[in-house]
């Protein structure tokens, strides 16, 4: 191992060469989750208890209990949190090798696109057009759209849930197919609540970011924030899920690397 | 003719806010189960079943023949013999409320008593007797006009023994749900200043919306109880005024305790309506206890809406009847610890509520307006127990007469 890689690293993280982006929303009561049907299952949002704080249960310190869903605020998605990924080896947050939980990003903008239709489907034409004037996404690299969404956070256009359903855009499969088997990708990263369109289960195949990412081993990551702050390529992303046995997905702490300015 | 009351005036800062004082507790095992009986709004004496004469006040043996005493309900007729004014006591409630009228009332059951009475009532008159409970939770005779007459209600003694809606400023906690939003309307009717509705999920849209907005003297406020974070910022906001807290959250589940039901439901449910009552109590209590005889307004009671089922189990909802059943047991131990400071905790109790959550329930079934009007019934009764509708009269009844063979009956 070269170590003067790591020390590079180091010295480029102290001299702010490399800059870190949160990616991560603050986990707090009011942060929405996904909403299902009232006869499901559902996804529990964050809560926190205090056990002590300085008082009669514990004078010289603070802490909290905290309860949520794996998929609570950012989150990442295992394969296992899909029928289609459940039989894969390492399909759940404690099985998956660490080596995964860093790796390059890149950055596609549909901003513009999903400020004018809440709808917005990107579609294989659409990634390979935007190939053609960005570039090709190398393998195993993140896919990350950025629709500004985040900015919707505190707002009911956030989830954008409406009589006929969520409004909020994402791939349909050709799209997912082709970051899948032609890019190699990690996973996909976006900063809606889930990886597919709001409208995704009238889809055909229904929800195929879930479907067809998990059911081939790769990964979600939700909820995140700042996706505008990052380049289109250039970032690495680090995503670590918390080691849950048997878990499904996990809220994490995202992080982006990024090229920085020397101070 | 008792003078309508008038809408309470802002609060003067420099005023310090009067003390909520109660009366002692009576410590008799008799005066307790006469509280009881009161709480669930029934008049009733004890009766000697040797040789039939009814007894007041209550004692542990007939003062007559020495025989065992029972707890029957009595004709309410009486007539006034006499009537007085105090106007000095060490009592530290009514010290600060006199003059006080009482008066002597010759019942129709037969024994005498000393009582309360209402502004409209006269030596010579034909009274109606009311069992009512006092501030601390002891059980007073109250005699009421035969007849009503105009602002009965309003009679400033009688508010003492009441928790009367109008003109105070209640919280009702699920403004998102149809229970709420019914209990929210008629406690507006019933001439409440104000209604605050607690909305969950203020992000979210929910049906009825429009309606609830449409209230005059509605207003919907950030409140979830699964959140105690939440539940305590509104506490800072309205703590110090909100002089009735009604709540009515509730997440029914549907299954057993094998089979059908989800571990999950089961959590959500108890955390939203057991420790969610809790965070609700902890949050709104201390400022409410604070406020307990501060004029008309004064703060005055908390009611907790929930099913009867908490009292027997109920197949096929076993998770909403145990949540129901721990509710009604912090209940229980809410009503103790604010009877101390003036403040009541009643429960209405509800049947299968005509909801979604029991759309494969077969009615008859409590509809939502029901459990509002037995709401506004139990304020304005000050009463401790209240059944809203047949289903829930119906399992109490049967509860009461037989509690293992309702629990039996309620769960095969």
């Amino acid at each position: 191992m070269n170590q003067s890689l790591l020390s590079d690293l180091a010295e480029a993280l102290s001299s702010g060469q490399v800059r870190c982006v949160d990616l991560t929303n603050t986990l707090s009561p009011d942060f929405p989750v996904m909403v299902l049907p009232p006869e499901l299952g559902q996804c529990a949002p964050f809560r926190m208890e205090t056990v002590s704080r300085y008082d009669e249960n514990g004078p010289a310190w603070y802490w909290n209990n905290i309860s949520l869903n794996e998929h609570t605020g950012t989150h990442f998605d295992a394969p296992a949190h899909w029928v289609t990924g459940k039989d894969l080896p390492s399909n759940t947050v404690d099985a998956i090798s660490a080596q995964e939980f860093m790796a390059p990003a890149a950055v596609i903008d549909i901003s513009t696109e999903a400020a004018t239709d809440h709808n917005f489907v990107v579609t294989r034409e659409f990634l390979e057009n935007w190939e053609r004037d960005n570039g090709t996404v190398p393998p195993r690299h993140w896919i990350a759209l950025r629709t500004d969404w985040h900015k919707r956070v505190g707002t009911p256009e956030y989830l954008n849930l409406k009589e006929d359903g969520a409004h909020s855009p994402g791939p349909d499969a050709g799209a997912v197919e082709f970051m899948v088997h032609e890019r190699d990708c990690v996973g996909l990263a976006v900063e809606t609540v889930g990886t597919d369109a709001g409208q995704a289960i009238h889809f055909n195949p229904p929800l195929p970011a879930h479907s067809i990412l998990h059911g081939n081993g790769r990964f979600g990551l939700q909820c995140l924030t700042n996706l505008d702050k990052l380049p289109t390529f250039g970032a690495i992303i680090v995503a670590c899920p918390l080691k849950i046995e048997g878990g499904s997905g996990s809220p994490l702490r995202v992080i982006a690397m990024i090229q920085g300015e020397a101070t | 003719m008792t003078d309508s009351l008038t809408p309470p005036r802002r609060k003067d800062p420099l005023k310090m806010t009067r003390a909520g004082h109660v009366p002692p507790t009576l410590r008799s095992r008799a005066a307790k189960a006469m509280a009881v009986r009161a709480g669930q709004g029934r008049f009733v004496l004890q009766a000697c079943d040797s040789c039939a004469a009814a007894v007041y006040p209550p004692r542990d043996r007939c003062p007559t023949c020495w025989g065992p005493l029972s707890w029957r309900d009595q004709p309410q007729g009486a007539e006034i013999e006499a009537e007085t004014m105090i106007r000095t006591t060490t009592d530290l409630f009514f010290r600060k409320h006199l003059p006080w009228r009482i008066g002597a009332a010759r019942l129709d059951a037969g024994p005498m008593a000393i009582v309360h009475l209402h502004g409209d009532v006269r030596q010579g008159d034909r009274v109606c007797m009311e069992l009512k409970l006092d501030r601390g939770g002891n059980p007073a005779l109250f005699a009421m006009p035969e007849v009503e007459t105009p602002n009965m209600q309003d009679d400033p003694q009688l508010r003492v023994f009441t928790a009367d809606p109008k003109y105070r400023r209640i919280l009702v906690t699920d403004g998102r749900g149809p229970v709420g939003q019914a209990v929210a309307q008629a406690l507006i009717k019933a001439g409440a200043q104000t209604v605050f509705l607690g909305n969950a999920d203020p992000l979210m849209r929910f049906p009825g919306q429009e309606q609830v907005a449409a209230l005059e003297d509605a207003e919907l406020v950030p409140l979830n109880l699964t959140d105690t974070r939440s539940t305590r910022e509104l506490a800072t906001q309205l703590g110090g005024r909100v002089d009735i807290v009604v709540n009515t959250v509730g997440l029914t589940r549907v299954g057993g305790v094998v089979f059908g039901g989800k571990l999950t439901d089961l959590q959500a449910g108890f955390d939203t309506e057991v420790t969610g009552l809790m965070r609700l109590a902890q949050a709104f209590g201390p400022a409410m206890s604070g406020r307990s005889d501060d004029g008309v307004n004064a703060a005055s009671a908390i009611v907790d809406v929930t099913s009867v089922y908490g009292l027997t189990g109920k197949a096929g909802f076993a998770g909403a009847a145990a949540s129901a059943a721990a509710r009604l047991s912090l209940i229980a131990g809410l009503r103790g610890e604010m009877q101390r400071s003036g403040i009541r905790v009643m429960s209405v109790l509800t049947g299968p509520v005509d909801d979604d959550r029991h759309q494969h329930v077969p009615p008859p079934k409590t509809p939502p307006v029901q459990i509002a009007k037995a709401v506004v019934e139990a304020l304005i009764k000050g009463q401790e127990t209240t059944c809203a509708g047949d289903m829930a009269k119906d399992v109490m009844d049967r509860w009461q007469s037989d509690p293992l063979l309702a629990i039996r009956e309620e769960n095969q």
